[in-house]
């Protein structure tokens, strides 16, 4: 009916988050919910990157490399040749004579922690509710893992046998 | 959390609950590890020091509880990896998960006397 339309409150869509209409004329658009991608006021101008994508496939692809690097990692320090028992300073110096064993740790340990890292991020973003809570807890994080693998990578290079 | 909220689901939710407690759980074993191991860099007597409690019997002991949670996150890393990726992965997850748990049964099994060998000899002798 002609005259209905006429009282009808009638917002271009852009407004459609403030509730008052989606800008067809129907009057029950008021009650529609935003569009969960809808770009309001708040948004961004920038979001279309892929980093959310990108970090879902690194996950995947330093998966698949931790298998071999930590498995074999473990097979040779707690499994074979007595396990445990042999490992001691001189057992690490004879590893890490050689550049093949250096760069399997080195790169076991960017790997994991940044795989772990951002495991970890999503984590802190599925459970701590609030914007200051999932902030600290990821900036606390993120230093202890900056902080990690730097140590970690300064001792692989700096190693000394005869210290 | 909400709350009422809990939903009890299949093994899917469940193998998903394993993989996040096991990765929180092997994120903060490494560092300690990484703290640890840095003591090479200080004195070989520190870090032989340090490396004598990864020999006690407790911590022998956790070493194994921490070769099963790397052991399944790896393995059902994978599976989570062929269900993304692999075009029959999402309809045999199911049958994936059961073959993650055969496999992790297995070599947890065939670990168990390596990794705990230093624990049982020194209780039971030679
Ligand atoms: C051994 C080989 C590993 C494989 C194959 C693997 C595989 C994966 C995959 C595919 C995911 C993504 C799961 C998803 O998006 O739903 C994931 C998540 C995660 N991983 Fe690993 N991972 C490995 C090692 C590690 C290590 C060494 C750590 C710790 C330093 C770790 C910590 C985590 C954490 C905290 C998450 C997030 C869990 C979640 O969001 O529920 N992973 N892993």
């Amino acid at each position: 009916m002609a005259a209905d339309t006429n009282e009808t409150l009638v917002v271009p869509s852009v407004h459609a988050h403030t509730g008052q209409g989606l800008g067809t004329g129907n009057p029950a658009d008021a009650f529609v919910v935003e569009p969960p991608r809808a770009r309001t006021k708040k948004t961004p101008r920038r979001t279309r990157t892929n980093f959310e994508m990108l970090a879902w496939l690194f996950m995947r692809l330093s998966g698949v490399l931790l298998v071999v690097l930590i498995l074999g990692h473990l097979l040779i320090m707690l499994v074979l040749d007595g396990g445990v028992s042999k490992i001691n300073f001189a057992f690490v110096a004879g590893r890490w004579a050689s550049p093949f064993w250096q760069g399997w740790d080195l790169l076991m340990l960017w790997l994991a922690m940044l795989h772990g890292s951002n495991g970890m991020r999503t984590v802190i973003n599925d459970y701590a509710e609030k914007d200051s809570t999932r902030l600290w807890l990821k900036t606390l994080m993120g230093a202890a893992t900056v902080f990690t693998v730097l140590l970690g990578t300064l001792v692989i290079f700096t190693f000394d046998p005869n210290i | 959390m909400p709350a009422g909220t809990l939903y009890r689901g299949r093994e899917g939710m469940w193998s998903w609950v394993a993989h996040r407690v096991t990765g929180v759980l092997i994120f903060f074993f490494l560092f300690a590890h990484v703290l640890d191991t840095a003591l090479v860099r200080v004195s070989p007597e520190s870090y032989d020091t340090v490396i004598a409690t990864y020999k006690t019997p407790l911590v022998n002991l956790m070493e194994y509880g921490l070769t099963a949670a790397i052991l399944f996150h790896a393995l059902n890393g994978l599976r989570v990896i062929a269900v993304d990726f692999w075009s029959r992965g999402p309809r045999l997850q199911k049958q994936m998960l059961w073959t993650v748990v055969g496999v992790w049964v297995v070599l947890m099994a065939g670990a168990f006397y390596p990794i705990l060998e230093h624990t049982l000899l020194s209780w039971f002798g030679k």
